[in-house]
This record gives C-alpha cells, structure tokens and sequence, in this order.
C-alpha cells in the first residue's frame, strides 16, 4: 500500500484508538510548546512594546537584531543551550538537560525574536494618532500603551501563534536538549525523526498529520476568530 | 476680569525653526475664541500646547490667573481634532473612553454618553463600529466624546475642514451651544465660519499674533495689513 494512504489510515487508527502513547508524546508535544511560547511572551511583548512606542539610541540595531536571529539555526542554538544546561556548564546545577523543562527553555529561546519582530510590526502599525486622542481623553502614558496593544490585539496573537507552531515543529532543539527520551522527552518532532530512522515510514507519517493537523487546526481557529470579532 | 485660559509669551521651536513666537491670547467661558490663519500658521501647535500634548519652549499657561502644569491642562481641557480618529470599537465605547478613565459610574457614563450623542444629532449610533460610519459622523462622534468629558476647555482644530455643509451645521451648533457653559478655542481657515460662531477672533501669521478683537470690527475693518490680505484670500504663507 502507499505509505501516504498508509499512514493516513494509521492516524486515524491511532488517533480514533486513543492510542496511549501518541496521545502522550501529543500532550506533552502541546504543553512543553504552549509554556515555552508563553515564557518567552513573558520577556517579549514588553519588548515589543518599548521597541515600538518609544524613542531610543539604538533602537533600529535591536529591531533588525530582533529580525536576524529570526534565522538562527536550531543546531546551533541547541549546541549553546546544550553547553549552558549541561552539568559542567554554567547552568549545569540545575539538572535541566534533558528534561520537558530544557526543551521549554529552548524553544522560548528559539520564538523569542519571532514574537518581538512580528509583534513590534503589529504595534508600529496602530495609528499614532490614536495615543494622542487617548491622551486628550485623560488616559495616562501607560493608559495609552494600553490603547496601542488592545488596537493590536490580533496582530499579537498572530504573533503568539506563529511563533506556537514554529517552536510545536521544532525538532533540533527537542533532540539536543530533551534527548528523545520515551515517556519523559518525546515530542512529535522526535519521535518522528527516530520512526523515520527506523522505517516506520507510516507511523512517521501518521505523527506528522497529527503535528500538521494540529497547526493547521489553531490557524483556522485563530483566524475564525479574528474575522468574528470583526 | 481674569481670562479662563490664558497663554504668557508662549514659544515654541521646532527643530530649529520658531512655530510659535511670544504668543499672548486668553479665552472666556462662555465663548468662542477662533484662532484664524493660514496652513502653517501655528495654530494647532498651539491649541496642542493648550491640551497638554506639548509643551511651549518658554513662556507660561494660566489657568483662571494661575500658573498650571500639563496635567492641569489636560484636567481642565480637551481637543477636537481635524481627522475624526476612532478607536477601533463600537460609538459607545468612543464617547465612554474618557469617562471611564475619570472612574465615572457606569450609568451615569451611560446617560452622558447618550446626551452627548444627541447634540451632534447620533441618537441609535451607539452600537455601530465607529470606523464603518462616514468621516463626517466620524466628526461628530469625535466631537461628542469631547462634550461627553464636560471639560472647562474645549480646544476644536479645524473640525469641518472636510465635511459637507449638513454634517458642518450639526458640528457648528454643537461648539455654539458647548461654548454656553465652556470655554471654547476654534482653530480654522474658515473666515465664514469664524464670523458665524465666534466672540473673538485672533489672527496667527508665522507664529505671531497679528491682530485680535471682535469679529465685526475685526472682519469689516481689520487694521493689520496681513489681516488685511488674508481676509481678501491674498495672504501667501
């Protein structure tokens, strides 16, 4: 049989079976991806925020900085994080490496200019004029921002999302510093790259609808949205 | 008696360049004081100034004869601007924003938002998207959430500029019957306008003012040779 069709049926098999240790590598697939995105909005959007409404030396270097690491080879970032987390590195006391907690890390690394240089855009795009109005209206400079990021709301979700799914289908950092360990650090990615290693080309390709599924499933989701509240 | 507001050899510069240069001007409650001059004048840095958005290079801003600070001015004054801006939210929550930073009760944010829509004639607009209606009820929303804040001064930068004469006569009426109990500063290149509406006319060239007084004698028998060219539309920038 063709291994798409193959796989396919498989997905739907092991999806329609509730087959244990997919729905594992799945769960953990989304959460390790949701907390790593979530830490870095944490540092990220009140970057965003500076970087967009406020004047300073310097600061087309840190946007295009921003814009660059964007680019950032996963191997390579994993191979600094790697050295950062391991027990002879400055982080080693920590006993990170390959736990759930080192891929989050990693993957907040790794979405971190994406979330500032798309939200940045995001925020730049809200009229300016719209600060001042909210000035005359006798909204305090924070009350202002407040105005910038709720015009902007969709913008940052977008933001947000984009960089969810690329941190979701991420697979050098989940390897180097999660390891791909069975039922502690087995992620999607992982485990798609060791069935695929092995010629499990139809368990390959059924993971890999479920990680598609999965994004493609959040996009439409978020864009419904969007166009509701419109 | 002591003017409402008032500005004390205000200045102010520009990259260099002087937009606005010793400027004296005071305004009364319960009038219209037009600000009349050609693009470039210095009139809306100037009523910027008056809103607390700016702040003059030297010189002073007194309110009721005393000295007062950016947040004074921007507790004492609100602006209208040219282009009806909107937040991207229904007309209601417009003309609420104000009211709801001053932590105004929210009935009786209610009913002054609904009084405020009725003077620039929007009754039933309050749950239309504010950005999906015409520039010019965009105006009278705009200038609805600046009546809704019943603020001491209301500083109005050219607001029919680019309206059609039904929505101008709604905005007019609303500065006329506002300046009952307001003090209201008109900025516009509207001479018609200015005569229609105003107690006081005062006439910025370059940065400075040329001429002032009431608009009878001011329009009939200017005595500036530049207020001169400029009702007579031969007044070059």
């Amino acid at each position: 049989m063709d291994p798409i069709i193959e796989g396919i049926i498989r997905a739907l098999d092991l999806i329609l079976s509730g087959d244990p240790e997919v729905l594992s590598i799945t769960a953990l697939s989304l959460l390790v991806s949701a907390f790593g995105t979530m830490l870095a909005c944490v540092w990220s959007i009140p970057v965003s925020a500076v970087l967009a409404l406020r004047s300073f030396r310097g600061k087309r270097f840190v946007k295009g900085l921003f814009n660059a690491l964007i680019g950032v080879p996963t191997v390579a970032l994993g191979l600094y994080l790697y050295l950062l987390l391991s027990r002879a590195g400055p982080l080693g006391y920590f006993q990170l490496l390959y736990t759930p907690y080192a891929i989050m890390i990693g993957q907040a690394a790794l979405v971190t200019p994406i979330v500032v240089s798309f939200a940045t855009g995001a925020l730049e795009s809200v009229d300016p004029d719209l600060r001042t109005l909210a000035r005359t209206l006798g909204a305090s400079e924070l009350q202002t921002y407040g105005v910038v990021i709720k015009e902007a709301f969709w913008g940052v979700v977008l933001a947000v999302i984009a960089a969810f799914n690329r941190a979701f289908a991420e697979l050098g950092i989940a390897m180097m510093l999660g390891g791909n360990i069975r039922n502690l650090t087995r992620v999607l990615t992982t485990a798609i790259a060791l069935e695929t290693a092995r010629g499990e080309i139809a368990l390959s390709i059924a993971l890999s609808f479920i990680l598609l599924g999965i994004v493609m499933s959040l996009s439409i989701a978020i864009n419904l949205a969007r166009k509701s509240a419109r | 008696m002591t003017p409402y507001l008032e500005t004390v050899d205000v200045t102010k510069d520009h990259d260099g360049v002087r937009a606005l240069d010793r400027v004296n001007i005071a305004a009364q409650l319960g009038q219209v004081t037009t600000i009349v001059g050609v693009n470039g004048a210095g009139k809306t840095t100037l009523l910027k100034i008056l809103a607390g958005l700016d702040t003059p290079s030297t010189g002073k801003i007194l309110i009721r004869g005393h000295l007062s600070s950016i947040d004074e001015l921007r507790a004492h004054c609100t602006m209208v601007f040219q282009k009806g801006v909107m937040f991207g939210t229904n007309v209601y929550n417009n003309v609420a924003y104000g009211l709801r930073i001053e932590g105004i009760p929210s009935q009786e944010v209610s009913s002054r938002v609904r009084s405020a829509l009725a003077v620039v004639n929007l009754d039933g607009f309050e749950r239309r998207h504010a950005r999906k209606l015409s520039s010019g009820e965009q105006q009278r929303v705009a200038m609805a959430r600046a009546l809704a804040l019943e603020r001491d001064v209301l500083l109005v930068d050219e607001p029919t500029a680019n309206l059609d004469p039904a929505n101008a006569m709604i905005i007019e009426r609303a500065i006329k019957d506002s300046a009952r109990s307001r003090a209201v500063l008109l900025s516009t290149h509207n001479l018609a306008q200015a005569r229609r509406l105003t107690q006081h006319v005062i006439h910025l060239y370059r940065g400075r003012v040329v001429e002032e007084g009431e608009p009878s004698r001011f329009f009939s028998n200017p005595r500036d040779e530049r207020t001169k060219l400029f009702i007579n539309g031969e007044l070059q920038f």
